[in-house]
């Protein structure tokens, strides 16, 4: 097997479930979703791996990894935090919200804290409009946020 | 001994996040405690609607609806609803205007005007238990269908109720059945489209949570009346809940025998299995749904060939959208007739809209087709919140447009809303109020049009970027009265060059907000002032001398020191340097300061 610069029991852990896949055909994004939740996210050397296992060009793998806003190349934080973009949360001051969020983590440019320890991001609609705005952390909806609770939020997954 | 009553508590996304996972654990623990749960069930059902008032809490037979049920009070239900047959007069649902309590779903004002098809066993029954949607008639419909009817009956039948699909278009169902029918190949395809990517809009979300049979009926149905022996629900990562529930339903419905092979008995044999979604907004576009469940990039094909004829696999395909799906089986047992009885000439039966935003009864609503404006957002929705001016209801998401006051009492259907350069699209509906920006909003919209773009076509791609630099531009200050004609000339060329319905449609909400509220356009271009007060660059902070008392507290907080004045005496911002920060505005606890 060619060398790729990862951790070799996850590769062998995404191996052992693409192996286990019958239909191969059409079954990129799910190996994907796979590999996404094994490394956390999509290295090069993994969207490598993944088209020589399924037999296609490393191209269409990238091209539909970049494509689906789901997939992402860049390691992400321990706690993923997404703010509702959708319109019900943006019309009661959704981008209010992530202002403070960025601003209670000190996060200037890209969207994880120096500590590693949260990702912030954007999403359209969960869904739950009737609690516009909302915060979803790791899952976990929050509703009706206020600029003031953000920071008790966030201190739940600080310890 | 026999059960006596039974708790409904909701358990759609919303009020799971206001917490009614603990309300029903509570529920139960009461009931445990007092011995009482051989007589009496709790049960968590699919989403009430009422998202506003949320968690809710029926109690059946009595028929009572409990509104913002939190643990305190679920323990209140147990032990005077339950265990005394006293209600609980202060968690009943109180008329804004009368003070009147409404202990009835049906004369709550929300739900008076409702005719509940697509959303008939939401908040009625456990919708990860198939006996309870057997219960309620659940396949039914299947069960005569493929008893009873040849596929071209059911095609005639589902053709003669007007049905048009709910996903946005408004294609005729039966229509779209008969061509995938007419196509002749060994293997077809169904797909239901659960992709819901507007913005705002939770409808499908809701059925696939609280009643997913009536989707996996439906989805039989037509794979029986077209010939398909294989269907895919193609649905969003971002509703975990409603996937959870759809596994549960399949793999119900196939120990039942009513997914796989030879169903019922007879030599039709259909199965389903889910795809996830990986965050695309085209996807809901059916030719980019299928480019996706075969492994690619979701980018949208030249039409036709139609999915009827050339689909998923090359092979002929029907896709409909989850809400379209659930009105299928009522349609089959009640009769065409009588869904065709119901709704507009044009338009049959009902729809379901999501309605947010500045309401003050947020939630989700099943009408009749011709219903007004008015009454959908005044007696049902409870008018706008805090007493403020109603300035527009935007329908459709990205793909649609903002209907101001005067248009409020048009009969909507497909066609009226099309008309108003807006469109049906898939049922969200957003109210704003005089504080909301329609500059703003067109940007807004633009914005997730142009992150959505796939790429393919130069006009969308571009076209709707130059549109977004043009909006900033406006929405800054710098806006020119060329501007506005360069942006309505791009949104005519990118809505004639685009291949899909994402570029055709992307400019509605820049388009429709120029025809209705060009006044504010205007008021940014030429006076460089946002009337509703939301453009931040063109905000101007001024001190109202009568209500200054000069405690200085303004002064101290700007960042810039151009708040000047004398302790006790009233104090003036200097424009000149002032950088519409707005800290003044939120410290100053007299309302001395106003911006425009």
């Amino acid at each position: 097997m060619a060398k790729y610069d990862v951790d070799e029991v996850k590769l062998r852990q995404l191996e052992e479930y693409i192996d286990s896949i019958e239909q191969k055909e059409g079954a990129l994004i799910g190996v994907l979703y796979k590999a996404q939740e094994i490394f956390g996210y999509l290295p090069k050397d993994v969207q490598l791996f993944i088209a020589r296992k399924l037999g296609i060009f490393a191209a269409k793998v990238y091209g539909v990894a970049t494509f689906y806003s789901y997939f992402t190349m860049e390691p992400r934080g321990k706690h993923v935090i997404n703010v509702c973009m959708g319109t019900a949360c943006f019309v009661k001051g959704a981008d209010k919200i992530l202002e403070e969020i960025k601003k209670e983590l000190d996060i200037k440019d890209g969207n994880m804290s120096k500590d590693g320890l949260f990702t912030v991001d954007t999403l359209r609609c969960v869904g739950a409009c009737g609690l516009a705005p909302v915060v979803m952390v790791d899952g976990k909806v929050y509703g009706r946020v206020k600029v003031e609770e953000v920071k008790g939020i966030l201190d739940e997954y600080r310890e | 001994m026999p059960l006596r009553m039974e708790l409904l508590v909701c358990g759609g996304t919303g009020c799971q996040a206001s917490n009614s996972s603990r309300v029903l654990e509570v529920l139960r623990e009461g009931i445990q405690e007092a011995n009482l749960q051989e007589e009496v069930r709790v049960l968590m059902t699919g989403c009430f609607g009422f998202c506003e008032k949320g968690p809710i809490v029926k109690v059946m037979p009595d028929n009572i609806f409990y509104v913002e049920v939190d643990e305190e009070s679920a323990r209140k239900i147990v032990r005077e609803h339950v265990i005394k047959g006293r209600i609980v007069e202060e968690k009943i649902y109180k008329e804004p205007e009368t003070e009147e309590r409404l202990p009835e779903q049906s004369s709550i004002p929300f739900y008076k005007k409702q005719i509940r098809i697509a959303l008939r066993n939401c908040g009625k029954i456990d919708p990860e238990n198939i006996n309870e949607y057997i219960a309620s008639d659940g396949y039914m419909a299947l069960a005569r269908v493929l008893t009873e009817m040849t596929p071209e009956e059911v095609i005639d039948a589902v053709k003669r109720s007007g049905l048009r699909g709910r996903g946005g278009g408004g294609f005729p169902t039966g229509l779209k059945w008969e061509a995938t029918r007419k196509s002749k190949s060994d293997v077809k395809y169904i797909i239901c489209n659960a992709d819901e990517g507007d913005p705002g809009a939770f409808m499908d979300r809701s059925i696939l949570e609280g009643d997913p049979h009536s989707v996996l009926e439906g989805m039989a149905i037509a794979g029986y009346a077209i010939g398909a022996q294989f269907g895919y629900i193609y649905v969003r990562a971002e509703y975990p809940l409603a996937i959870h529930r759809l596994r549960i339903a399949i793999s119900q419905a196939r120990e039942m025998g009513l997914l796989g092979k030879n169903i019922l008995g007879t030599n039709f044999s259909f199965d389903v299995e889910i795809k996830i979604g990986a965050g695309a907004f085209i996807c809901g576009e059916e030719t980019a749904l299928i480019n996706s469940i075969e492994g690619g990039r979701g980018e949208p094909t030249v039409k036709p060939p139609y999915p009827a004829q050339v689909g998923l696999w090359k092979k002929p395909t029907n896709i409909n959208n989850v809400e379209t799906f659930a009105n299928v089986p009522p349609i089959i047992l009640n009769g065409a007739e009588w869904f065709s009885s119901i709704g507009t000439e044009k338009s049959k039966g009902t729809k379901v809209f999501a309605l947010a935003g500045k309401v003050n009864n947020v939630g989700l609503v099943e009408v009749p087709m011709g219903i007004t404006l008015r009454e959908i957002i005044y007696d049902l929705g409870g008018g706008i919140k805090g007493g403020k001016k109603f300035k527009a209801v935007q329908t459709g998401g990205p793909s649609g447009g903002c209907i101001p006051a005067e248009h409020l009492d048009t009969p909507i259907d497909y066609d009226t809303l099309n008309a108003l350069g807006s469109m049906m699209g898939s049922g969200g509906m957003i109210v704003m109020d005089e504080d909301d920006c329609m500059v703003n909003i067109a940007k807004f919209y633009l914005e997730f049009s142009c992150d959505e773009s796939c790429g393919r076509c130069t006009a969308c791609r571009v076209g709707n970027k130059r549109m977004l630099e043009i909006l900033n531009k406006i929405t800054e200050g710098k806006g020119e009265m060329e501007d506005l004609e360069m942006l309505k000339e791009l949104a005519e060329t990118v809505k004639d060059s685009s291949l899909c319905g994402l570029g055709q449609t992307s400019p509605n909400p820049v388009l429709s907000t120029m025809k209705f509220f060009y006044d504010e356009y205007l008021a940014h271009v030429k006076d460089k002032s946002c009337p509703a007060g939301v453009c931040t660059e063109l905000l101007k902070y001024y001190i109202i001398p009568e209500k200054c008392v000069g405690c200085t507290a303004c002064a101290k907080v700007c960042p810039v020191n151009v708040i000047h004045g004398e302790p006790r005496k009233v104090h003036v911002i200097d424009r000149e340097g002032c950088i519409k920060c707005g800290e003044c505005y939120r410290t100053c606890r007299f309302g001395a300061i106003t911006r425009k």
